[in-house]
């Protein structure tokens, strides 16, 4: 058994809190990426699993032992470091060998399991040359084959793409998703870009302010997110937010706010939404249509046309007093709508409902999963 | 963009010249006062030149190698004992410990101090009938010791002085040096299960080597040069028993009033101290690791 589990994981520095709570479980061999914005304590959450920080409340277990006061050495675990935190006066093979040769293991094991890391990450043409002599691609290679090596239960990755430019970072995100396949070992991995979370991830754990928002795979996070953050933080580009009041009229469920009288979902009046209560609005940007095919319509006078070769990227605002600023993406090249007005339409089921004083989701699926959340994760 | 030769030159011109002006020319100088018998007082053009005459005037007087070996001698005792001294405590006071700023400041203090001060302070302290060290010793029981007036301990006591003033230099080097070590690089070493020796040896030092080679080029070369504090301290005695190359070069060149024997024996300094900076900075080549 090689899972782990966080159980009511506090830190503090001084007076700030910056994890509460964590309450987490990680089944064996599962990939599950810390992902949120800087400072909302998914490092720190990664360091305190390493025991490179004290945990000030709760307890770690890795593979069912509890590891909380325990040295990092003998937590059974590899980190990849965001700058790879290789040792600038050894060269690859020692550098890969470190934690093997200190810990008495005999040179023959060392140089086979060397041998066999360097082949898989295929780095043995460049295991006598030094760091500073490797590109940022080759560096983090040896800062991955040096976990390898050491054979640990648990994979830790502290953001290790975000020093590569782009198209290194898309090669490698690639040949992490195989190498996780390929070794089946339990692997944490912190990121603030969803790209890599989304690719990666078994599940996400969506982190704000010291606090888990919402732990779901790729789709759930993105089809159903929980709150109002984990809508606005996942998805490219970002979710539209509109603010409402449900109001019924003639029987029939309408949000209505600034220019705006919308069709409700049709799940929306089976949770107990009252006649003014005040509600936001979700709607993603893939969710639209240009036209007035469907029962839901805004018009946008559009700003900004990216051309992205498939798609197009509209950015425009609303027609309505407070001018929204409303992104779209249509399909193929839409620059002929550029500073026109252009109507858009969509389905009420496109549309995510959240509570405007919580911002929490009010789609009854998702309540769950959020108040199971909070209590206790499990995969 | 390719930057012309010319444009290096220009920019590196300034230095060089005051390098030459500063450094060269007092080498140059001795070279030449070395090559000549010149009586001090008497006009520079009254000078003859002897040619190699001083050079073998120096060498063949065995004084001078007596002095090179107490030198040689001094000079490992103290940069060995300031090193290991001065690392140490830069290693167990690194930390960022509340009021540890406050005791490193002290710690720094003797660096601080004018040589002759120091001179004058340990002569007081080593002092046979009032000094501070014998007084200490009393206390424990051991009887008092000549230090100044008996060959080993004068050589002990100089040697006590330079490394109480000249240790803070290598720990504030240190201190530097481990303050600028990346701490992820020290993390990702623990999570490899380097306990506190290995993450020292295999990690830290090798990791500040660079730094670590210059202070010992720069304390090297200090230590050959040192005067003042043998000058108050012992001034060379008991006997030649603690007449360091400086000392000896400063006696014949103002008692002895052999200015060009003195250039020779300054010169036959130098090679010795350029000799050992060459082989300590090859031994650890500060800049291999910056390309």
């Amino acid at each position: 058994m090689s899972g782990l589990e966080l159980r009511g994981v506090v830190k503090r520095f001084g007076d700030v809190v910056v994890v509460k709570q964590l309450n987490l479980k990680v089944a064996e061999g599962e990939f599950l990426v810390l992902l949120g914005e800087s400072g909302c304590g998914k490092s720190t959450t990664l360091r305190m699993i390493a025991g490179l920080e004290e945990v000030t409340e709760g307890r770690v277990f890795i593979g069912g032992r509890d590891v909380t006061d325990t040295h990092p050495m003998d937590r059974d675990i590899a980190m990849v470091f965001q700058n790879y935190a290789l040792y600038p006066h050894m060269d690859v093979a020692k550098n890969m060998s470190f934690s093997l040769r200190i810990s008495g293991v005999a040179p023959a094991v060392v140089a086979e399991r060397v041998a066999a890391a360097a082949k898989i990450l295929n780095i043995e043409h460049i295991l006598a040359r030094k760091p500073k002599d490797l590109s940022g691609g080759q560096r983090q290679r040896v800062a991955i084959g040096r976990a390898i090596v050491r054979e640990p239960k648990v994979f830790l990755f502290d953001e290790p793409l975000s020093n590569l430019d782009a198209k290194l970072r898309s090669h490698m995100r690639a040949e992490l998703a195989v190498l996780h396949q390929r070794l089946g070992k339990t692997t944490i991995y912190v990121t603030h870009d969803q790209v890599e979370a989304m690719t990666l991830a078994t599940r996400i754990v969506v982190f704000d302010k010291g606090q888990i928002q919402q732990v779901g795979t790729p789709a759930e996070v993105f089809n159903n997110p929980a709150n109002t953050f984990v809508a606005g933080f996942i998805g490219t580009p970002s979710m539209n937010m509109f603010e409402v009041v449900a109001q019924v009229r003639n029987g029939e469920l309408r949000l209505v706010g600034d220019g705006i009288d919308w069709a409700a979902p049709q799940w929306l009046g089976a949770v107990g939404v009252k006649d003014a209560q005040p509600l936001t609005l979700g709607l993603r940007p893939q969710s639209l249509s240009a036209g007035e095919a469907l029962v839901n319509r805004f018009t946008l006078r559009a700003d900004v046309v990216e051309y992205l070769g498939t798609e197009s990227q509209v950015v425009g605002v609303t027609q309505t007093k407070d001018e929204r600023r409303i992104s779209v993406i249509v399909p193929g090249d839409a620059r002929a709508m550029h500073r026109q007005h252009v109507s858009f339409c969509f389905d009420p089921s496109a549309l995510h409902v959240f509570d405007k004083g919580s911002g929490a989701s009010l789609r009854p699926t998702i309540n769950d999963t959020l108040t199971y959340t909070n209590k206790e994760m499990t995969p | 963009m390719r930057t012309s030769r010319f444009t290096i030159a220009v920019y590196l011109a300034p230095a060089i010249l005051v390098m030459a002006a500063a450094c060269l020319y007092p080498v140059l100088k001795a070279f030449e006062l070395s090559g000549y018998k010149w009586d001090m007082g008497t006009a520079a053009s009254s000078a003859k030149c002897v040619g190699f005459d001083n050079f073998i005037a120096a060498f063949s007087n065995p004084q001078v190698w007596s002095s090179l070996s107490t030198t040689l001698l001094f000079a490992a005792v103290c940069v060995s004992a300031e090193m290991v001294l001065g690392i140490a405590l830069a290693l167990a006071l690194e930390r960022q410990v509340r009021g540890m700023a406050v005791f490193r400041t002290i710690f720094i203090l003797p660096m601080m101090i004018a040589p002759i001060a120091v001179g004058l302070a340990w002569r007081y302290m080593f002092d046979a009938q009032f000094g501070l060290i014998n007084a200490l010793l009393g206390v424990v029981g051991i009887a008092p010791k000549t230090w100044l007036a008996d060959p080993t301990l004068a050589f002990v006591a100089i040697v006590i002085a330079d490394i109480w003033q000249w240790t803070p230099f290598v720990f504030i080097m240190m201190l530097a040096a481990l303050a600028g070590v990346d701490r992820s690089v020290l993390e990702a070493s623990r999570i490899d299960g380097a306990r506190m020796w290995h993450e020292i040896f295999l990690v830290k030092l090798p990791m500040v080597m660079h730094v670590i080679a210059i202070t010992l080029v720069m304390r090297l070369i200090d230590a050959f040069r040192v005067l003042e504090v043998v000058y108050v301290l012992t001034f060379g005695g008991p006997g030649n028993s603690t007449e360091i190359l400086a000392l000896h070069v400063y006696k014949t060149a103002f008692i002895g009033q052999q200015i060009g024997v003195a250039a020779a024996v300054s010169i036959l300094l130098l090679v010795v101290v350029a000799v050992l900076s060459w082989a300590a900075l090859r031994l650890s080549n500060p800049m291999k690791d910056s390309a």
